[in-house]
């Protein structure tokens, strides 16, 4: 049984297409980068995933609960960081932890244990009681990444996540959440920057909302570079790094 | 049943947080009943004579009978101040977070209604306290007795608040409601002047304050601060909170905002 699982899924805004019979099937302990030039439906599809939108036609599952009949229980198994922020900066860094705790139903030690072990993941105990906006722009990231796994979700959604980061940060983030993919996770990153994929990396390319590839990076890039497929198969100039 | 109850408690903790961290908000919320109170009523007390009406068994002079008005006040701009919150949230991004917790949508909506709810009656309580230094004071069971009605009234204007929010596609239209919403529901009730005062000058204005809910909610409030019941309304709120929830239910999708934002 894979652990996300998306089954021809079509999604439309009036007229126009955004998600054309997409499916594919991840499993966990992976890292796979969703690579798209802007506006190829990336975040479309992650709305769909975190059910902001419901897909009218296709089926998503996410550790084996289908979407639209079990979404309570799929959405448990998700934890996502979205491209905007969503950090109330007028909250503590453990407030912050706290709250989003509460809205998953974790109370009392459990969720205590769990926003302990965020903290410690993010070595920021002893800044927990710091407001979020005094927080730089790669550790509020780092800290919506650790809020994401308050709840020990299976699957982990990115959507952009590096966004406004400086090389460094980006690198360090990149790599954080490569190590996540290691100790079990699956991690399903979307972006349209090239150099944040490694070679081992799983890679589903979405163009104009239809999937063009989904593959090993490495087989995907062939003899060249994954960046000169990409730009082969989309017909775009990539940004390796912004 | 305690995930429910979890995330309800911290939904309203945040709401209060944020309420008493917004200084300026908190002291707005505040002032703006008592300068009716000690400004408003103060010139209008000689203007307007009050006869004997119920609830009240003796006279009364005009600052007593604006309070229960002034409490529907806030709460009627708190109702709209939480929906503000709402469009704002969905701007900002903070309304993705609530919407992809694995909690049923209603609750969550209905949880951000009880939120502003609860910051609405602090208001009122802290009004009504300071309000107590300055002499005006009601029953001492008429403090009790008024809590009930102020969270059905609060809810009431609180699901009007996000009726309208659902209709509301930026920020920035938020003035028009001030002026379309806010202002005619108040000016046109109960709270400033009674009914038969209103009808005095024109009978057609005192039947549009009589259908007008937010009558009603003053009236239920002024009733139970002077220990008695008014059944009829109860029912009108009970009514239209009934009304303006469904509404706000089908109108409502909190994810509109980011559909336009992916469109375009």
């Amino acid at each position: 049984m894979s652990t996300l699982s998306v089954q021809n899924v079509t999604y439309r805004y009036g007229a126009k297409t955004a998600l054309d019979d997409v499916s594919f099937e991840l499993e966990k302990g992976r890292f796979c980068a969703l690579l798209g030039p802007n506006g190829a439906g990336k975040s479309t599809l992650f709305s769909l995933l975190t059910r902001l939108f419901v897909a009218k036609q296709g089926t998503i599952s996410v550790a084996g609960h289908d979407l639209a009949r079990e979404p309570r229980a799929a959405l448990a198994k998700i934890g996502v960081v979205f491209q905007q922020q969503t950090l109330d900066l007028d909250m503590s860094v453990v407030q912050n932890l706290r709250y989003f705790a509460a809205l998953q139903g974790l109370s009392g030690r459990a969720a205590q244990r769990n926003i302990d072990a965020a903290l410690d993941r993010l070595s920021m105990r002893e800044r927990a009681k710091e407001k979020a906006r005094s927080l730089n722009g790669g550790h509020r990231r780092r800290m919506e990444i650790a809020r994401a796994l308050i709840h020990e979700p299976e699957v982990l959604l990115l959507d952009e996540a590096t966004v406004g980061l400086d090389t460094a940060t980006r690198q360090a983030i990149t790599q954080h959440v490569h190590d996540l993919a290691d100790d079990g996770l699956l991690v399903f990153w979307a972006t349209h920057l090239v150099d944040e994929i490694q070679d081992n990396d799983d890679v589903v390319v979405l163009h104009k909302g239809r999937i063009l590839a989904h593959d090993n990076a490495r087989k995907i890039a062939r003899d060249g570079t994954l960046i000169d497929a990409f730009m082969h198969m989309t017909d775009t100039t990539p940004e390796p790094s912004l | 049943m305690k995930p429910y109850l979890v995330s309800l408690r911290a939904i309203t903790l945040r709401e209060a947080m944020r309420f008493v961290n917004q200084r300026s908000r908190f002291l707005a919320a505040l002032v703006r009943p008592l300068v009716w109170l000690m400004v408003f009523a103060a010139g209008f007390r000689a203007a307007l004579g009050l006869s004997i009406i119920p609830p009240y068994q003796t006279y009364i002079t005009y600052e007593v009978y604006i309070v229960p008005g002034l409490c529907g006040m806030i709460q009627l701009f708190n109702g709209m101040q939480s929906s503000l919150s709402l469009v704002y949230d969905r701007e900002m991004g903070s309304m993705r977070l609530l919407l992809t917790s694995p909690l049923p949508r209603w609750w969550l909506l209905f949880s951000k209604l009880m939120a502003g709810v609860a910051v609405s009656i602090l208001q009122v309580y802290a009004f009504l306290a300071i309000a107590a230094m300055f002499g005006i004071t009601l029953p001492a069971m008429g403090y009790v007795y008024v809590f009930p009605t102020l969270i059905l009234s609060g809810l009431m204007l609180g699901a009007l608040g996000l009726l309208i929010s659902s209709t509301i596609q930026q920020l920035e239209n938020f003035a028009g409601v001030m002026n379309f919403v806010i202002f005619p529901m108040f000016f046109m009730s109960s709270a400033l002047y009674p009914l038969w005062k209103m009808a005095e000058s024109s009978p057609l204005l005192r039947d549009i304050c009589a259908l007008n809910p937010f009558t009603h909610a003053v009236e239920l409030i002024r009733f139970a601060m002077y220990e008695q019941f008014n059944g009829t309304a109860l029912l009108w709120v009970i009514l239209a909170f009934i009304i303006f929830l469904c509404g706000s239910l089908v109108g409502y999708d909190p994810a509109a905002g980011l559909r336009r934002s992916q469109r375009s």
